[in-house]
């Protein structure tokens, strides 16, 4: 009994905080009901019994992605309501583009055919192992190529972020922390016998 | 009520509540013992008496700082985003307390013995910043607003060198449980080996908590107070909370992660005669005591330090020492068994 509770709970949390996403006036207010359509998608793995996925989506998506999301989306100082006037021409076009992706949906589900082992498979698979085990052997043996070259896309994507954002600028005051350790007293400051009545 | 529905749900229902009720009773008593030693240590540290007046030798000076906070009146800016205004100091004190869950204090004393325990501490930890994040947006001020910057990229920074000191103790123990990971067993040089990620982790703790020094989401001297300077009353009082609340939290994390949780010190048989959850309160006394002895020690980071503290010592640091680590292992033939 509660499980379907919980479950029902979760997917009627995540369903009105994605609806909200879309409809929230002030961009802040949407991400932060997009955090709690992550957090109540991740009670749901829960309830799958994908307890390391649940909590690697709180802690990458929820944890780290949202947080710069929110960041940005504070610092954006433009008038939402400026944003608001210029939404509605481009109503065509959202709706063609989503009308493109529901009929490509609609075909894939309805051409796709399920492996017979997959459909015998639907109840997640009973092992003896907690479920970061089994996915930490799967990772690391038969899908060792997909999840390193995952992550080399990921390092390139960053290194690319890196490149495009940097620059080079002249006249930058930095604080060099080597220098300031290898200073020496003789480098910084001088000992002067001085005469009376003559100065320096 | 079918006696079943009572065996299946109430009686469970009622054990869970009643636990639940027993560890926030503890922990906020710990709390409000906790802001009176901060301040006596303080003093002793300052040469000062600390909070003298309010009962004997001032013992009654948290329950007093309580009813007056209580008995404030809870001020919300005109031009503050109402509802966020007031979710982000409950939000705060809430995944404070929600992370104790899974903290064992002793053998099989823990609310939820889950699998994955350290993930979830981490990722219930890496949620806080949001009511930082949200009071500082909300509060619609600008020194609120710097202070939920700082503190947010600071916990985001922070986090990616907790999360990497983590994978070194897990790569030792082999399992995400807590439990397991108190009990496995680390020889010597398991335990010199993961000695310096201590250090980085007390460190890393100081700025996730946001406390001395790099307390700077706070900063009174530049920016009044930071994140909380709109909040008043309860709503400041759920801050103070939360953050007291973190701090003995983190202290049990370290308790669980390098200070071998119930156990007693060494593992010293002689020592079993004292209860398990002792050990397990002395050690996370004993971090919680770190958190005032830098308060006292150190002044407040610059913010530019703090993220060359954190970007390019402590990260590519920990970075090399999961390497160090897992070569070691597969060298002593000490990988945790899964895979013999």
């Amino acid at each position: 009994m509660l499980q379907p509770l919980a479950f029902y709970l979760f997917s009627l949390v995540t369903l009105l905080s994605a609806t909200f996403v879309i409809t929230a006036k002030n961009p802040v207010h949407s991400v932060l009901f997009l955090i709690l359509a992550f957090f109540n998608a991740a009670g749901l793995f829960v309830l799958l019994g994908a307890e390391f996925v649940a909590m690697i989506l709180v802690i990458v998506y929820v944890g780290a992605v949202a947080v710069l999301f929110l960041f940005v989306v504070m610092m954006l100082d433009t008038g939402f309501a400026e944003l608001r006037k210029g939404a509605l021409q481009y109503v065509p076009i959202g709706l063609v583009i989503g009308g493109v992706l529901l009929a490509e949906l609609i075909f894939i589900y309805s051409a796709w055919e399920f492996a017979p082992s997959i459909t015998n498979n639907i109840a997640s698979p009973v092992t003896a192992e907690s479920n970061t085990v089994s996915l930490g052997l799967l990772l690391y043996t038969d899908y060792v190529y997909a999840f390193q070259i995952a992550g080399l896309i990921l390092l390139v994507a960053m290194i690319g972020a890196i490149v495009l954002t940097h620059r080079q600028r002249s006249g930058v005051r930095r604080q060099k922390i080597k220098e300031q350790n290898t200073r020496k007293r003789d480098d910084a400051m001088e000992v002067v016998k001085v005469t009376t009545g003559k100065g320096v | 009520m079918t006696p079943e529905f009572m065996d299946t749900y109430f009686w469970p229902l009622l054990f869970i509540l009643g636990h639940i009720g027993a560890i926030i009773g503890c922990i906020l008593l710990v709390m409000a013992y906790y802001t009176y030693a901060e301040r006596k240590v303080l003093g002793a540290m300052q040469r000062r008496q600390g909070p003298m007046t309010v009962g004997p030798f001032g013992l009654l000076q948290p329950i007093a700082d309580g009813i007056k906070l209580l008995s404030k009146e809870t001020i919300i800016p005109s031009q503050a985003s109402k509802v966020v205004f007031l979710i982000a100091p409950m939000l705060t004190f809430a995944l404070a307390l929600v992370a104790w869950a899974v903290i064992p204090i002793d053998a099989g004393l823990a609310l939820a013995d889950i699998n994955v325990g350290i993930l979830y501490l981490f990722a219930i930890s890496s949620m806080g910043v949001y009511g930082i994040i949200m009071a500082g947006w909300a509060s619609n001020s600008k020194y609120a607003f710097l202070g939920s910057m700082r503190s947010a990229s600071q916990m985001v920074s922070y986090e990616v060198s907790m999360g990497l000191v983590i994978v070194t103790v897990l790569l030792c123990v082999g399992s995400l449980n807590l439990s397991d990971i108190i009990t496995a067993y680390r020889p010597w040089w398991m335990q010199v080996l993961l000695l310096p990620m201590l250090f980085v982790f007390l460190i890393s703790i100081l700025a996730e908590c946001n406390r001395a020094p790099f307390d700077l989401p706070e900063g009174e001297s530049e920016i009044t107070g930071g994140f909380m300077v709109e909040y008043s009353a309860m709503t400041f009082a759920l801050f103070f909370l939360g953050e007291y609340t973190n701090m003995i939290l983190m202290s049990a994390m370290t308790t669980v992660l390098f200070l071998g949780g119930w156990l007693p010190p060494f593992n010293i048989e002689a020592l079993d005669f004292v209860p398990g959850f002792m050990w397990f309160v002395l050690k996370t006394f004993g971090v919680m005591f770190f958190f005032l002895w830098a308060r006292a020690t150190f002044p407040r980071y610059r913010y530019d330090q703090l993220m060359r503290l954190g970007w390019k010592i402590f990260l590519p640091f920990t970075l090399i020492w999961v390497l160090v680590v897992s070569g070691t292992l597969i060298y002593m033939d000490a990988l945790p068994g899964q895979l013999e």
